[in-house]
């Protein structure tokens, strides 16, 4: 519309469509309900206007059939809606296989992305347009929330635990990128943008970047600093399990109980060995908490990923370890 | 010679903080929460001068995010959540089913003084300091990262919850137990049936906010980590805890405002309800169900979808019943006999507002909307359409139209009436442009924003100083009417209830016998001659 | 607009004036009308001040249950999370001071019961005082106990916060995060306990007054009430705090 006036946000991936319509069908019912309501009062008000001091109103009490109508037609728009609503939720919370991943780290005030190709950026975030990409996000103080309007999506992210969201660009372009979750003193401040490129452009861009590790390159630098090295592999005594063609797969613990080693299991057993210790291992593993940041656990979690074959069923994108794989077929 | 009334039996400052009338305690609450209300709304105006523009140029950051969560504490805490019960509630509760006074007097008297005195503890709060979390205090920011008075203010919130605790145990014993002969559960007033449903919700959900800002308050001071996520805490479990009674309590904050439009709407179509029992049990309904709704503020923050799905599809079953009163009310005006007095010129304004304000919570009850505009402006206009433009509507209404019962004074109506439509019209500008603002992405608690938001925000704030002129003058002619009022005589709207049944102001004991009801009130029949004896 | 017609309420509305001691004559009034002097005025008449007491307090109950619901929450969110690390923190705790302070509680609640039942029948003032003041003795016996074991835990370093011990744990996260609770819901219920002995100690004073009797024992029965709920509370904490971890193997 106007350029200073913008009156309806840009819509920028292919999801910011069905939650337009949505939002569309909303507002039309919206709309002709307020001002059916706001109609009516106002001509009652002016046709039924009291004359003298001493008039009163008819003694009507009510009808049955009346209140059955506008208890059920409501109720079943509201369950359209319902409806709508929850296929569009399903939609933008699960991400297709082969969606590229990236992973997102918030702190107080910043944005920090990591490509898996070995990019870093801060408080931007370059995409190619055309290609589903899946954020895996943790935050490494309070809770943000990762939101870019034009693409219609959002969530939160939170301390302890990974999020994850998706979406495709469809448009190349630079979008906001804010920060929606009350953080603190710059929380205003913790904004950046969304680069959308045409994939030539983007490829350019991935190449043209400082050459730094992977995160799979960092993370198994990382594997040997720690010393995981010492117990996760064979020749050990069996100290720790070996970690070939574990992640993605079901662990059974002790007890019986059957997990799936997804992000936040490896996380969690990085810094809360106690909580899931395998079958068949003791529970000797030391923690490492406080001695990595979000960042080296998205490392780590990435090396022990390519640990297993390739092909092997991706992760769960629910952050319950419990949660079998999902994806969009 | 002024006749004895609850106003002048006895004098002095002691016979007004050690009173125990309900309607000495009422007026009591009447300045506090007026004085509340002016604290809460400099702030409101603070936010509104710093974001004409788009910089964050008036204050600094720190200073504006106290001045947000202050905003919010002040009026949902120490305005909101007390207004139409304590001062309404209290004054009318025990007159409408023909009682002497509430079950408990002096635990009316000890809530009044417990808000009092929550509210000196987030005073201090604020002057020593601030706040700075947002007035949803969510964890890990407010029990460890936050710099600010933390703990004032929880333990302000949590000595007030008492007061709203203690309120509706007072207000259902009351209605249980000391109606008058005759005075059936279906001849009650539907102020009552509302001012009982929300008791109920006092007293289920506010002990649970209680709680949860007492854990706040000692992970802060002792360390604890229950909410710490490197002690396995969940911050998210804050979120459940917080909300289970932040939802209800927006509920405690509409029902006693529809309350008062149930008697607004009938008193000024001299017309008795369309649908009573319908409205009534939809009181009840609304109370019920709205213990049950409040994942819908989580569902961007990962929990498991299915447990979305049920919140969200809740949140649409708990929008029907007030669907159901806004129907209920349009039809009570027809074929009524409508007056356009202020009090009316709220109730209309109510009903139009409340429901686009209601019907933009089905919008964010929708999930696939609610990832986009959840945290943005377009929560904050939905909210303010509920909360301002129904419940301080609901209230401004009811102080109108009680207000000669009360003083026994009448106000000057052209200027009500001024006030009334700057009130409107000044709503209006300041919230609608916060739809547009939310939807294309402008966040909540921002301090700055991007250019292209501007005009907007300059709207809203325009709007704003409007309001602010509406809300002010009142405060000019309902004292000017105690001074300079006509003396308003026991019914001077020509309404049925047994309120207009006794003199204005009241006396102390309200009623010189126990009344015996016969009929439920609002009864117009014009061809026999029926008061309520 | 119609007048108002009151009529004068059939029937007395005051009860009967009644034989009480220690207070005095039932208190008149200048109309000649008569009734207990503890009858407030508000109050058609005793049966209706007695019933709105009770639904009180009933109302007043409801709201604690959801007061402590909270921690149970939080407790329940956190046991289904680490189940192994509350049971190895539950296996600590003493059962046998647990158990014993069970057992005291359920014995105060049946003395309480008497101290109501002997001022429904109107007994002495010495054998209700006697029942309350033994009700306060076992109240005070339930906090020494707590008293001991929270100088054991602060002693062991069990408390949470910076001087918490970890390394004797096998999971001291969990144990941390179970401790915590423990000492909130404890802590709470022995805060409680406390207002309910302030509470036994003004109405052992009144008892001593002669207040109450058949015809007026309210406060005692309202209070009973309140000190049963603290009982119930109590059963509940035991089992969940105390004997979860019956079965916990370390290593």
């Amino acid at each position: 519309m106007f350029k200073n006036l913008p009156f309806f946000p840009e819509a920028a991936s292919a999801q910011a469509g069905q939650v337009d319509a949505v939002f569309f069908f909303l507002v039309a019912v919206t709309a002709f309900f307020s001002v059916l309501i706001a109609a009516l009062v106002t001509i009652f008000a002016i046709k039924y206007k009291r004359k003298h001091d001493d008039e009163i109103g008819e003694p009507i009490h009510g009808s049955l059939v009346l209140e059955l109508l506008w208890t059920v037609i409501p109720f079943a728009i509201t369950m359209v809606m319902f409806g709508w609503g929850a296929k569009v939720f399903f939609d933008l919370t699960r991400p297709p296989i082969g969606a590229t991943e990236i992973y997102i780290v918030g702190k107080q005030w910043m944005w920090k992305a990591q490509h898996m190709g070995g990019m870093r950026e801060i408080n931007e975030l370059h995409i190619p347009v055309g290609q589903p990409i899946k954020l895996i996000m943790g935050s490494e103080d309070v809770i943000h929330s990762f939101y870019i309007p034009a693409f219609r999506v959002k969530s939160d992210v939170i301390p302890g635990r990974y999020n994850t969201m998706w979406f495709t660009a469809t448009k190349a372009g630079t979008y906001h990128l804010f920060c929606a979750e009350y953080c603190g003193t710059k929380h205003s401040g913790m904004i950046g943008s969304i680069i959308a490129m045409e994939p030539a452009a983007f490829e350019a861009w991935m190449g043209g970047g400082k050459a730094e590790d992977s995160p799979v390159a960092a993370g198994a630098k990382l594997f040997q600093d720690l010393a995981c090295i010492t117990c996760h592999r064979t020749g050990a005594q069996g100290r720790g399990p070996i970690l070939t063609n574990v992640f993605g797969h079901e662990v059974e613990l002790q007890g019986g109980a059957k997990v799936i080693a997804d992000e936040a299991y490896v996380r969690e057993s990085i810094l809360n060995p106690q909580a899931k210790v395998v079958n068949g291992f003791q529970p000797v593993m030391p923690t490492f908490q406080g001695l990595v940041t979000e960042e080296q656990l998205l490392q780590l979690i990435a090396y022990v990923r390519s640990l297993s074959q390739p092909g092997a069923a991706p992760a769960a994108e629910g952050t319950n370890s419990a949660t079998p794989p999902q994806g969009k077929n | 010679m002024e006749t004895l009334n609850y106003l002048n039996n006895g004098h002095g400052l002691a016979s007004w903080l050690l009173t125990k009338d309900h309607k000495r305690i009422a007026l009591l609450y009447l300045v506090s929460i007026t004085a509340f209300f002016g604290l809460g709304g400099f702030f409101a105006m603070l936010i509104r001068l710093e974001l004409l523009t788009p910089a964050g140029d008036l204050l600094t950051s720190e200073t504006y995010n106290k001045v947000f969560t202050m905003h919010g504490v002040v009026m949902v805490f120490f305005f909101l959540i007390p207004s139409i019960p304590a001062v309404l509630g209290n004054f009318l509760v025990p007159i409408m089913i023909g009682a002497k006074d509430l079950a408990f007097p002096r635990i009316n008297l000890l809530s009044w003084y417990i808000y009092v005195l929550g509210g000196l503890f987030t005073l201090t709060a604020a002057l020593t300091g601030g706040v700075d979390t947002g007035w949803t205090f969510y964890t890990p920011y407010s029990t460890a990262a936050a710099n600010s008075n933390v703990m004032t203010a929880a333990l302000g919130i949590f000595i007030t919850g008492f007061s709203s605790i203690l309120t509706g145990l007072n207000f259902i014993v009351t209605i249980h137990r000391m109606r008058a002969p005759g005075m059936t559960w279906f001849r009650l007033p539907l102020f009552i049936w509302s001012h009982y449903a929300t008791s109920l919700v006092m007293i289920l959900g506010t002990p649970v906010i209680a709680i949860t800002v007492l854990m706040v308050a000692a992970e802060r001071a002792l360390h604890l980590g229950i909410f710490d996520p490197a002690l396995g805490g969940d911050p998210v479990l804050f979120q459940h805890l917080f909300w289970f009674y932040s939802h209800p309590a927006v509920y405690i904050m509409i029902l006693p405002a529809m309350g008062v439009i149930s008697e607004l709407v009938q008193t000024f179509s001299r017309k008795n309800i369309f649908g009573y029992s319908f409205v009534a049990f939809s009181s009840l309904a609304i109370a019920v169900v709205g213990f049950l709704v409040w994942g819908h503020h989580l569902f961007v923050a990962g929990q498991s979808t299915y447990a979305g799905l049920l919140f969200s599809l809740l949140s649409f079953v708990v929008a029907i019943p007030s669907a159901i009163k806004v129907f209920n009310w349009s039809a009570t005006m027809y074929k009524g006999s409508v007056s356009w007095q202020s009090p009316m010129l709220y109730a209309i304004g109510f009903i139009g507002l409340f429901t686009i304000g209601g019907l933009t919570g089905v919008m964010l009850a929708t999930m696939g909307i609610d990832i986009h505009v959840h945290d943005t402006y377009f929560v904050v206009a939905h909210f303010h359409y509920i909360m301002v433009g129904g419940a301080i509507m609901g209230y401004m209404g009811g102080l109108h139209y009680w207000w000669p019962k009360m003083t026994g004074r009448l106000y000057n109506e052209p200027a009500a009436k001024t006030a009334a439509f700057l009130i409107f019209i000044g709503f209006n500008l300041t919230f609608f442009p916060q739809f547009v603002a939310g939807y294309l992405g402008m966040p909540r608690r921002y301090h700055a924003y991007p250019p292209e938001m501007q005009v907007w925000n300059v709207m809203s704030s325009a709007g704003a100083s409007i309001l602010a002129i509406g809300y002010a003058l009142p405060l000019f002619y309902l004292l000017w009417s105690l001074y300079r009022g006509a003396a308003a005589g026991a019914d001077p709207w020509g309404a049925k209830g047994l309120e207009w049944e006794i003199p204005s102001p009241p006396p102390t004991e309200n009623f010189g016998t126990t009344p015996i009801i016969t009929h439920g009130t609002h009864q117009y029949a014009p061809s026999k001659e029926v008061g309520i004896v | 607009m119609s007048d108002a017609h009151a009529e004068h309420y059939p029937g007395p509305l005051h009860s009967p004036p009644v034989k009480i001691g220690g207070e005095g004559p039932a208190h008149g009034h200048e109309d000649g009308h008569v009734h207990h002097p503890k009858l407030q005025h508000h109050f058609d008449d005793m049966a209706q001040q007695a019933e709105a007491s009770t639904l009180g307090m009933w109302v007043f109950l409801v709201t604690e249950i959801m007061f402590f619901g909270g921690l149970f929450t939080a407790y329940l969110v956190y046991r289904a999370h680490s189940p192994e690390a509350f049971q190895e923190a539950s296996a600590h705790l003493s059962i046998g001071w647990g158990g014993f302070n069970t057992a005291v509680l359920i014995f105060s609640s049946l003395t309480m019961a008497l101290a109501v039942r002997a001022a429904q029948t109107s007994e002495s003032a010495k054998t209700q005082v006697t029942w309350i003041a033994i009700t306060m003795f076992l109240g005070l016996v339930f906090l020494g106990v707590k008293g001991i074991e929270y100088t054991e835990k602060f002693r062991d370093h069990i408390v949470p916060g910076p001087y918490f011990d970890a390394s004797r744990w096998e999971h001291p996260a969990g144990v941390e995060m179970f401790y915590s609770l423990y000492f909130c819901m404890t802590g709470l219920h022995a805060l409680h306990m406390i207002i309910g002995l302030g509470i036994m100690t003004w109405l052992a004073i009144k008892a001593w007054q002669r207040s109450f009797n058949a015809d007026y024992y309210t406060p005692v029965e309202v209070a009973g009430l309140y000190w049963h709920f603290v009982d119930i509370v109590w059963i509940f904490l035991f089992p969940l705090l105390y004997l979860i971890g019956r079965h916990y193997h370390h290593g």
